[in-house]
């Protein structure tokens, strides 16, 4: 199965069990981030309960320097 | 001075800081210090998956500050809402900087997005603080759309031109029911200073400061005209006559 992180194609090793598994096997920690799968945020407290779809988009945002 | 209340927290610094264009994080976060601000601006940017950099947040995140997250980068109110609610995921926040700008020549932002965005945003519970044109009757919309502040520009954003819209910042600020924030184009602490004797309720500096050729004492001459603004302001200025007006007497003692 393959997904889609900030626009990189991203295959998923077998047994990834959810959407907090596979960001942590991506070494995302979700201090100061957020994330959005299919446009829609999924907040941290909900990646357990989030299934893995093929060509799933997910978007993880942090924060950088602006005005 | 009095203070300034949004989103029913109180503020003593009416100078917010921008983070962007600096050269170091560490000279921004010195600057920061140095400004006195309790308000500061972070952009959000997609996590690189090749390049993962250092993160800025430690830099600006400390005690007394609230983030104020932008959503820079979005084309209408729709991505705007998606990244307002990113930003209160990531950053703990409902505060949010409303920037709709499609045109990277002169980052204008757009009208009518702004207000869809400030209307669904407001709904949501968000502390909207949208950046717009200087246009007396949307402020007057987006208030009426609930939004917290309004934020008029001076300015195209980085520019450093000072108040080029001065005559309808005037109009929005005896209107307005809303906190009023000149964003953008201040150029030097004598166009905040500027901004706040008009009425501002507050200013937010970036480029100015980033800049500077010493952006931690530029920092605190931003400080200092804001403060000086507020106070002429609150203290009363006098008026302007076309004529001279004796401030001693004009008796010919030397007769």
């Amino acid at each position: 199965m393959k997904v889609i992180i900030n626009n990189k194609e991203i295959e998923v090793e077998a047994g990834t069990a959810n959407l907090a598994a596979l960001l942590r096997a991506q070494g995302f920690t979700g201090v100061g981030q957020a994330v959005a799968v299919n446009n829609r945020v999924v907040p941290k407290a909900d990646w357990e309960a989030c299934g893995l779809e093929d060509g799933m988009k997910i978007t993880v945002i942090r924060a950088v320097c602006g005005g | 001075m009095s203070k300034l209340i949004i989103g029913g927290r109180e503020f003593d610094s009416r100078l917010f800081v921008g983070t962007g264009k600096f050269r170091s994080n560490e000279l921004m976060e010195e600057a920061i210090k140095a400004s006195g601000t309790q308000m500061v601006t972070v952009a959000m940017k997609r996590i690189d998956m090749d390049n993962r950099e250092d993160d800025m947040l430690r830099h600006v995140a400390h005690e007394g500050i609230q983030l104020l997250p932008n959503t820079s980068g979005v084309r209408d109110a729709q991505e705007a809402v998606l990244a307002a609610q990113l930003a209160r995921e990531a950053f703990g926040t409902n505060f949010i900087k409303l920037e709709i700008h499609p045109d990277p020549k002169y980052l204008l932002p757009d009208p009518v997005e702004t207000l869809k965005a400030t209307e669904e945003l407001a709904k949501l519970g968000f502390v909207v603080l949208p950046y717009i044109q200087a246009d007396p009757v949307l402020c007057k919309r987006l208030e009426e759309a609930g939004a917290a502040t309004v934020m008029p520009l001076a300015a195209p954003i980085g520019s450093n031109k000072g108040l080029v819209t001065r005559e309808l910042l005037k109009i929005i600020i005896a209107q307005s029911r809303v906190p009023v924030v000149v964003d953008a184009g201040l150029g030097a602490p004598s166009h905040a200073a500027e901004a706040m004797e008009l009425g501002a309720d507050a200013v937010l500096v970036n480029t100015a400061i980033a800049v500077a050729g010493d952006p931690v004492r530029m920092a605190r001459a931003f400080a200092q005209a804001t403060i000086a603004g507020r106070e002429a302001f609150e203290a009363g200025l006098g008026g302007v006559s076309d004529y001279a007006e004796a401030s001693s007497p004009l008796t010919s003692f030397l007769d």
